[in-house]
């Protein structure tokens, strides 16, 4: 069937409403770390009570000392964030409706849907744990970026589907790979943060920054957050690769093949594990797993971006 | 050389036996294998696997395309060989992979299955006594109640067991005490995940080594049998025995592709027959996505095609009619090909040989004597042939494809351009010594694969356990308790301490305090109903 062009027009408005948004949205929590600083004195106290007991609770930067101002900027920052993942949302809605089919048939439509899972995945953990709120411009600076980077480079016309995709396991592999994506997305944030907060920890409290670091969560949340993002995403991704080879043993005649495409979905697959591993690990602990976490995420933005731009795999479908 | 040794004090005891060499090497040994079996070297054995399948993806790899290998020797000259002698365009075949990777199992089977025996012991085995003391553990705590210390230890055990823990009551050193764990399906899973991954890798092994996987291009009313001669190209693992392979033969009825408006390509399907040589074939219809699967064997339609068809009339009258020769698709999206005819026994004079080599456009436009493709259907076919005469070099003894010319014999002109036209349908080519080339008609191929793989079910097995028993690793949680209780200090009541251990996780602390309130909560009703002592028992549970 012929798109519907006035839907994908749509789509296409819904896009630059979400991007809007989010920068909205970015502007917000900037705003919150900006006037949300808290008295010195109390600063102090938590960053010594994050060092002394790793184990914590989740918000122990407790917002009841936070000034209302900076707590309001959270609220309609995370209210805007939701507005925009609506409108992303939307995009893919439309694309879907447009086209009669799910609107993860190419690059363009994958890479939209991750970032949303990583949005939502986000938005779900910061309304549960005002704390994690603070982290909102790191999300959303990726975010931002990220959905202006695929509006540029990645950008095709709503098609129909190739006759290779024509499967329902387009439903069950892509879903999961995009939803396994987006949570390792969130996992690979919450690690860098992890690793620019405890090096702050780490020195002596009187010559710890005063800037936006001293606002994170603490590390051992951060590296909480992680940790349970990776847990909740390695078994959808597990899952992804094996319903990938599922597919690929009806689709090409071989259920692994080390194309590309299965071979960097491997490659993160084990960095994952390596990662799980790593954290229960005494010497690993800490840091060293967080850099892993940091690589496993690499390894998914470079097994979207170079593998299929650059290298020509099976995987190359629709255009990009 | 000769060194005076420095004067040893003589009170120094005499140093122990060394051990014998035997012994030495066991302990050698041990030492390696403990450190093989690490969790640490696990880690770095993962990142080395990681780091061993980077080159398979950056490199051609001749399990994927040989003709990118060739592309690549040809292209680097002077590096390919090195690069090839370090099998790096045979990376997953490699014995450095194989190294990684058996390295690592072995390390997991060093792992996992003493952990599995240790398992299925405490499995039958009680919950282990309490710690001596109770509150050096993280997650501990004290709650006193006015019960008898006999009767609150009962409520918590109570509360216990219906939480679902393993509940043993012993009397220890420092008093009644209550051990209560739960959760052994994480660690079942935990073994179920690894198990599964040593699995798969068997599976995999026993498909590759028992596997086989054929292509053959068919054009439409022709077939092909299963049998390593007749394929284009196969592969087969080295305990395939060629007279092995299932009899079965597949006839190629009628080929379509569908597509959309706006020209993708909706569907290709492959009406076949296949069965036992000499018997009546079963018609079946196979298509993307959609295998014909028949007794563990498998046949794919990989590809399509068009085979433009040819008449040649020689100038002594000699008619060579309708040859059909399979074009390779260049480009998908048009499905423009490329091809060549070669005739080797053509002509008067035994050395000239007679090659075209062409262009196929299913539906052709000509801009400025250009021939291109505008349409993946064929609406109004047309190539573009230039014709050469002379030596093909097919006796040369060297390997070359039947899509190309031998590019060789025409630098060194033993092979001349003789002509060179766009034809539609019909339209001929007169050659200068008289040959008359005719673009006589079309036919469209498949690219079929017969596979074989009997470890596949396996793998999906292992695959399917792997995946049950990380779910139940990672979201389950083991957790121990454990309860004292001692008479109050103060005279009447109870002192209970309460102490929890959960494996793997940072987030006990919470659920800790939510189980200890739990528990003063059932401890406080008890009391309740003891004072009112005829009303029947308050729900041990309030949340």
């Amino acid at each position: 069937m012929t798109p519907d062009q006035s839907l994908l027009d749509l789509s296409d408005t819904f896009f630059s409403v979400a991007v809007a948004l989010y920068s909205v949205a970015l502007v917000s929590f900037c705003a919150q770390l900006a006037f949300g600083r808290r008295p010195a004195r109390t600063r102090e106290l938590v960053a010594a009570g994050g060092v002394a007991t790793p184990t914590g609770g989740a918000d122990e930067a407790p917002t009841a000392e936070r000034s209302r101002r900076g707590e309001r900027w959270g609220l309609i920052a995370i209210g805007v964030t939701v507005l925009a993942a609506l409108a992303h949302a939307a995009v893919l809605l439309c694309r879907g409706l447009a086209t009669d089919r799910l609107p993860w048939g190419n690059m363009y439509e994958f890479a939209t849907a991750v970032v949303l899972v990583a949005v939502v995945v986000y938005t779900v953990l910061a309304v549960r744990s005002p704390a994690l709120r603070h982290i909102g411009v790191f999300v959303l600076a990726p975010v931002v970026l990220g959905m202006v980077g695929i509006g540029l480079f990645l950008y095709v016309e709503g098609a129909p589907l190739v006759a290779a995709l024509r499967s329902s396991w387009l439903g069950i592999h892509v879903t999961a790979a995009i939803l396994g994506f987006g949570i390792f997305l969130v996992s690979g944030i919450a690690s860098v943060l992890y690793l620019v907060r405890v090096k702050d920890e780490a020195k002596p409290v009187e010559e710890q920054g005063t800037g936006f670091v001293s606002r994170l969560p603490s590390s051992a949340a951060l590296d909480r957050l992680a940790h349970r993002t990776a847990v909740f995403g390695f078994p959808i991704w597990t899952f992804a690769v094996i319903a990938g080879a599922i597919w690929a043993e009806s689709a090409w005649g071989r259920f692994w093949g080390w194309d590309p495409k299965e071979t960097w979905s491997f490659i993160a697959w084990v960095i994952y594990a390596a990662y799980l591993h790593a954290r229960t690990t005494a010497g690993w602990r800490g840091r060293p797993a967080a850099w892993v976490n940091v690589v496993g995420l690499v390894v998914m933005v470079f097994n979207l971006t170079f593998v299929n731009l650059v290298s020509s795999g099976l995987h190359s479908y629709g255009g990009v | 050389m000769t060194i005076t040794a420095p004067p040893r004090p003589p009170a120094e005891a005499p140093p122990p036996p060394r051990p014998s060499a035997g012994r030495r090497l066991t302990g050698r040994l041990l030492a390696l294998w403990r450190r093989l079996t690490a969790m640490r070297t696990a880690i770095v054995l993962l990142f080395l696997l990681a780091l061993a399948a980077v080159p398979g993806s950056l490199l051609p790899q001749r399990s994927l395309s040989q003709t990118n290998v060739r592309q690549y020797f040809a292209d680097h000259p002077d590096l390919a060989p090195v690069l090839d002698r370090l099998y790096l365009f045979d990376v997953f075949s490699s014995p450095w992979f194989a190294a990684v990777y058996l390295l690592l199992f072995t390390s997991l089977i060093g792992c996992v299955v003493p952990r599995a025996v240790e398992h299925a012991r405490s499995l039958r085995a009680a919950p282990p006594a309490a710690p001596r003391r109770l509150l050096r553990l993280p997650d501990s705590g004290e709650v006193t109640t006015p019960l008898e210390p006999g009767a609150a230890l009962d409520v918590v055990e109570e509360e216990l067991r219906v939480r679902r823990y393993r509940v043993v009551r012993r009397d220890g050193r420092d008093g009644p005490e209550v051990s209560a764990e739960k959760g052994y399906l994480k660690e079942t899973g935990n073994l179920l995940f690894h198990l599964s991954l040593i699995a798969l890798l068997l599976g995999l092994a026993g498909g590759k080594l028992w596997g086989y996987e054929g292509s053959i291009l068919v054009t439409e009313g022709q077939g092909f049998c299963n049998s390593f001669q007749q394929y284009d190209t196969y592969s087969a693992g080295p305990l395939v025995d060629s007279g092995d392979l299932s009899p079965v033969c597949v006839d190629l009825e009628d080929f379509r592709a569908e597509y959309e408006p706006d020209l993708t390509a909706s569907k290709f399907t492959a009406d076949i027959t296949y069965g036992a040589p000499g018997e009546e074939g079963r018609p079946t219809t196979i298509g993307v996505n959609d295998p014909l699967r028949s007794d563990g064997d498998r046949l794919y339609v990989t590809g399509h095609g068009f085979s433009p068809t040819f008449s040649v009339t020689l100038p002594d009258g000699t008619a060579i009619t309708d040859v059909s020769v399979p074009f390779l698709p260049s480009d998908q999206r048009t499905m423009a090909s490329e091809g060549a005819l070669k005739l080797p026994d053509v002509g008067a004079e035994s050395d000239e040989q007679l090659a075209l080599e062409g262009f196929f456009a299913p539906t052709g436009l000509v801009q400025g004597g250009i021939l291109t493709s505008v349409d993946p259907r064929p609406l109004d076919p047309q190539v573009a042939i230039v014709a050469y005469q002379g030596y093909l070099g097919l006796d040369s003894g060297l390997p070359q494809s039947v899509y190309s010319l031998d590019a060789s014999q025409i630098e060194r002109g033993r092979l001349a351009e003789v002509g060179a036209a766009n034809l539609s349908l019909g339209e001929s080519l007169t050659l200068p010594d008289g040959t008359v080339v005719t673009f006589s008609g079309f036919q469209q191929f498949a690219a079929l694969q017969y596979s074989h793989d009997p470890g596949q079910v396996w793998v999906l097995v292992s695959a399917i356990a792997l995946l049950t028993g990380l779910l139940g690793l990672l979201l389950l949680r083991r957790e121990r308790v454990f309860a004292r209780v001692a008479p109050a200090p103060t005279g009447g009541g109870t002192v209970l301490t309460l102490a929890s251990l959960t494996r793997g996780s940072g987030e006990s602390g919470p659920r800790f305090q939510a189980l200890s309130d739990e528990l003063s909560a059932a401890l406080a009703a008890r009391a309740a109903a003891r004072t009112r002592a005829p009303q029947p028992e308050v729900p041990p549970r309030d949340s």
